[in-house]
């Protein structure tokens, strides 16, 4: 078996992409630096579904979510075990838009995340780092009707994985959120401002648009720490894909 | 019109969502006991025709569906599932370790799907369709077509598997929508 790809030769093939494909402002499917990417992307073109001339197309709306689909608790990721998790306390929140602008109410968002020690509640998991027996690391909640969303959790940590030699993820918080159609499905991560892991990163880099990239960067916001208790940050999220209310109101 | 709002950018759903996403009946989206039931399964494949163990499926049957495919319980908020008596049109399955999916939903035109795994930095949307004879398919070459179209294993059960990377005659035809 050949030697595993050293970060020199990431950074290399990183290097090379760099600048193309720089004007769309999703993540390239066919990344070859993220190695997992090789095999499991499409070699034939899409085919183009324009929602103007179909309008019956299932996917102009989405699935619907509820009071029953989440609890009081399902947002606070710090009160789902008998004790506190260790590591520093935060909350984000922000806004769920659609590319008007207009807010996205009552939409489930999922979070996911590893602990502060970086380590994932998950069996697969092998960065030998300590599991919280208080941190298991999910949340649910609704946007509100101004489409604002918050939750409270830990920082965290970063962490090793096995795309190449001395590979680390910068810290973040992987993000499944729904819109008003299922063209609006998103799942992504949010990243936390200046963390010098990003140029290593080959899956922030599938980004190829550095002004796309900075939109999963959340700011923080003085505003939204808490006295004695916790820091803050902010998030707005914009989703993208026609609806059947766009076409409803002639946009 | 005012210029649109750049959109927010994918990123991979990873390996490790599976303590966080999947949920009890993610599959079960007919009403418990309906007559009609069909049974869609199949497996996920990569570019060298290997089982994606770590993908999620979701499926979408269309409006009106109703609220409650991720019920709580309230004392331990852990997620219990559908109650078996709305029809919520929602869906979400993970794969087995051998690539494998099951749902068990109700007969429709045609279900949309979206495709994530470890490895995808952008979902993929597709559909499962169960016969000939609409819009869509009717634009595709016959081999892309036959990607779109579950086979009737025996009564009431299809089996749609997805390729996520091959030739023509073998990759999913996936779709892209637009305004």
């Amino acid at each position: 078996m050949p030697p595993p790809p050293t970060q020199a030769d990431i950074d290399r093939e990183i290097a090379e992409l760099r600048g193309k494909d720089s004007t769309t402002p999703q993540a390239l499917r066919d990344y070859p630096p993220y190695r997992s990417s090789i095999l499991r992307h499409p070699k034939q073109p899409p085919i183009v579904v324009a929602a103007g001339r179909d309008p019956e197309a299932v996917e102009l709306h989405g699935p619907v979510f509820g009071v029953t689909d989440v609890t009081e608790l399902s947002r606070d990721l710090t009160r789902q075990h008998t004790s506190d998790p260790l590591g520093e306390r935060i909350t984000v929140s922000g806004r769920l838009v659609d590319r008007q602008g207009r807010p996205v109410r009552g939409q489930l968002l999922e979070i996911w995340q590893a602990n502060a020690a970086g380590r994932y509640a998950h069996q697969r998991e092998l960065h030998p780092a300590p599991l919280d027996p208080n941190f298991t690391g999910y949340g649910r909640c609704l946007t509100d009707d101004d489409g604002r969303y918050e939750f409270i959790t830990i920082q965290p940590g970063p962490y090793p994985w096995g795309n190449h030699l001395n590979a680390w993820r910068p810290a973040h918080i992987h993000f499944s959120i729904f819109g008003t159609a299922f063209t609006q499905r998103l799942i992504t991560q949010m990243y936390f401002p200046n963390d010098p892991l990003f140029p290593y990163d080959p899956i922030f880099s599938a980004i190829p648009d550095e002004r796309a990239r900075q939109r999963l960067i959340a700011t923080y916001d003085h505003d939204l720490s808490r006295p004695e208790w916790s820091l803050g940050y902010r998030w707005d999220i914009v989703l993208d894909g026609p609806s059947a209310t766009w076409i409803e109101e002639g946009r | 019109m005012t210029t649109p709002l750049e959109p927010t950018p994918s990123q991979t759903i990873g390996p490790f969502y599976g303590y966080a996403l999947p949920f009890a009946g993610g599959g079960e989206i007919a009403p418990a006991g309906h007559p009609q039931t069909i049974t869609v399964h199949g497996q996920v494949y990569d570019g060298a025709g290997a089982p994606i163990p770590d993908a999620m499926l979701e499926f979408w049957h269309g409006a009106p569906g109703a609220p409650g495919s991720l019920r709580h319980d309230v004392v331990t908020g852990k997620v219990i599932g559908r109650h078996g008596l709305d029809f919520t049109g929602f869906g979400r399955v993970q794969t087995d370790a051998d690539g494998h999916y099951l749902i068990q939903t109700l007969p429709a035109p045609y279900i949309s799907v979206c495709v994530f795994a470890r490895g995808l930095l952008h979902h993929l949307y597709t559909r499962v369709y169960f016969a000939e004879g609409d819009a869509l398919l009717d634009a595709l070459a016959p081999e892309r077509r036959a990607t779109l179209i579950a086979k009737l294993e025996r009564d009431r059960v299809y089996r749609f598997d997805v390729h996520v990377q091959g030739g023509a005659h073998e990759e999913t035809v996936f779709l892209e929508f637009v305004d």
